[in-house]
Order: structure tokens, then C-alpha cells, then sequence
């Protein structure tokens, strides 16, 4: 668990990771507080891009490339448009936080408290090399033990995605709620039109 | 590398998620709140990995099987907030109270949501 490197020796890449963890610790400290919603939407996309910066330094890079693919590519423009959609106030407002915030910052920092404490306390005197165990970060090595030991929850996956865009689609699709709304718009008023018209068949008889 | 310096990112992420989820009111904000929770999580799978040296790569493994639920779920949140939004004419998650008591907790029941008014945009869809 622990390399034999003399403990309290700080590396270049334990610096580095320092800093861009607070560089994500404020991109996400603002994504929660800024009052802009689409400003949160862009700090999110820093602090998902630190994240990266992380995984690289950890030595897991095809985790890495996955999350800038995913999250910063996808994930951020799937909420920009969420934002589009419902015509969320795109400049500062102060409507966007709840009336809870005092007991949502004594929730969060009772959060934060128990875990670093546990953990700091857990993890006291562990020291780790991520570069001595490089080979476990690449494509070939993440892929070989995905299609090896993991190949059913890989395949288990697929279908869960496979739910999750159909029930998205049957979520979001327009037609089948508005169906009966057209009707009652467009075609009864037409039909009425019709039969005022023509004489009716009662009328006929 | 301390240990300590990568767990307590993820913590202080978590707890930064959970803040997020509890004071946002658009429901699209929560949403990037849980991604920051979710974020959290895939952070210790990481560190775990490069700590205990794990054979099957199943911290990273894991991390990429997270990645994909959590993307299938945004999309699925967001096509629930989009209902939301075409039902009651608003994404604020403090307006959507129909199964709270009156009264119970504080919470006092709103007047009954208008829906939207058709957009012209909705008016040449539905044409």
C-alpha cells in the first residue's frame, strides 16, 4: 500500500496536483454559488476539467480522456441545452437559491467536516507512487481488464443506456400528450363546421 | 503522493455537491450539483485504484461504468425537467409540492400552476 518513498517528501506531481485540485475546489465552489445560472453551467465544465487534470496526475489517463469526452463535451452541452429549453433566466437573478440556504451550508459543512476529519485521520500516514503503477491507466490495460474480468456489467450497461435513451425519447417527445390538445383544437371545430353545414343525418331521417 | 491530498478533494467535492443540492432551486442547477457529487465519487475510485493497486482495474473500470450512469442519468433528469417545465410552466423544484401536506414542515400549498402559453414556436409545431 505504501511505496518505500521517504514519507513527508513532497513531489513536483504532488504540487501540481495541489494546485489544480484548488483550481476544481473553486470551480465548484462557484458552480454551486455564482448567480448567473449559465456562469454555474461554465464553472462546472472548469471544475469537470480540472477533474481530468486530476485523473492525468493519478496516473489514469484513458479515465481521463473518457471524462473530457463525456463531461466537458456532452454532459456540459446537454445542460446548456436544459437551460435553453426551459427558458431559464439567463442573466444574474437572485431567484436561483431556496430560502433553506442557511441549513444547506450547516448540512454541507457538517459534511464536509465528518469526511475530512475520517479521512485524514484514515489515510494519515499513506503514501502513494500513481506513476509506479502507470501502466494500469492506459487504453490497452483499462480495455483489457474491461473485456476480461468486467464484460458483463460492460454488456449489462449497454442495455441500461439502451433504457435510458428510449425512456428520454418517450419522456420528451411532443406528439403523444399533444394529441388529443390537437384535436380538440384543429379537428373538432372543423368537424362542428361540417356537420353545421350539411344537414345532419336526424334531420335527414 | 499523500493520500490525504486526493480524498480530501473528493470529500470537500462532496460536500460542495451536497450544498449545491440542497440550496439550488432550478432543477437544472441540481442537476450539476449531483454531477459534482457523482464527480466526488469517481475521484476516490481513482485514488483507491492507484493506492491499493488493484489487478482486475476495477477502480478505473468502475469509474468509466460511473461515468456512463451518470450520463445516462442527466439525460434522463433532464427530460424530466423538461416535463416539468412544459406542465407547470416553470423548472423551480420549490414549486413542485403537490405531494406535501398543508401545512406539514411550513410548507403552504401554491396556487394551482397555470400552464405555459403556447409559444408561437408551439403554434407552428402543432400546425
Amino acid at each position: 500500500m505504501t511505496t518505500t518513498r521517504a514519507l513527508g517528501s513532497t513531489t513536483g506531481v504532488e504540487i501540481t496536483f495541489i494546485l489544480v485540485g484548488l483550481l476544481t475546489f473553486g470551480a465548484a465552489v462557484l458552480t454551486v454559488t455564482v448567480r448567473n445560472l449559465v456562469h454555474a453551467a461554465l464553472w462546472l465544465v472548469v471544475a469537470l476539467g480540472g477533474l481530468a487534470g486530476c485523473y492525468l496526475l493519478l496516473a489514469a489517463e484513458f479515465v481521463a480522456w473518457v471524462q473530457v469526452l463525456i463531461y466537458v463535451g456532452a454532459v456540459a452541452v446537454l445542460l446548456l441545452f436544459g437551460l435553453m429549453l426551459t427558458r431559464a433566466p439567463i442573466g444574474r437573478t437572485t431567484e436561483l437559491d431556496s430560502n433553506n440556504r442557511w441549513a444547506a451550508l450547516v448540512v454541507g459543512l457538517a459534511t464536509a467536516g465528518v469526511l475530512v476529519t475520517v479521512i485524514a485521520d484514515a489515510v494519515r500516514s499513506t503514501w502513494f507512487d500513481p506513476r509506479a503503477v502507470v501502466a494500469d491507466g492506459t487504453a490497452k490495460a483499462v480495455g483489457s481488464s474491461l473485456f476480461q474480468y468486467w464484460v458483463l456489467p460492460f454488456e449489462v450497461l449497454s442495455v441500461l443506456l439502451l433504457a435510458a435513451l428510449v425512456g428520454a425519447i418517450v419522456l420528451s417527445r411532443r406528439d403523444v400528450s399533444d394529441q388529443d390538445q390537437y384535436q380538440d383544437q384543429y379537428q373538432a371545430p372543423a368537424a362542428q363546421a361540417l356537420t353545421e353545414q350539411s344537414p345532419t343525418p336526424e334531420a335527414e331521417v | 503522493m499523500h493520500a490525504v491530498s486526493p480524498l480530501t478533494l473528493a470529500a470537500l467535492l462532496f460536500a460542495v455537491g451536497v450544498y449545491g443540492m440542497l440550496v439550488r432551486r432550478n432543477a437544472v442547477a441540481v442537476l450539476m450539483a449531483v454531477e459534482l457529487l457523482l464527480n466526488a465519487v469517481n475521484l476516490n475510485l481513482v485514488t483507491f485504484s492507484a493506492l491499493l493497486r488493484d489487478r482486475l482495474g476495477m477502480g478505473q473500470v468502475f469509474t468509466i461504468f460511473l461515468i456512463t450512469v451518470a450520463a445516462a442519468e442527466t439525460g434522463l433528469g433532464l427530460a424530466i425537467v423538461l416535463m416539468l417545465y412544459r406542465n407547470r410552466g416553470t423548472a423551480a423544484i420549490d414549486d413542485a409540492r403537490e405531494l406535501g401536506e398543508d401545512g406539514a414542515l411550513g410548507l403552504k400549498r401554491l396556487p394551482s400552476p397555470t400552464p405555459p402559453a403556447a409559444s408561437e414556436n408551439d403554434k407552428a409545431v402543432a400546425k
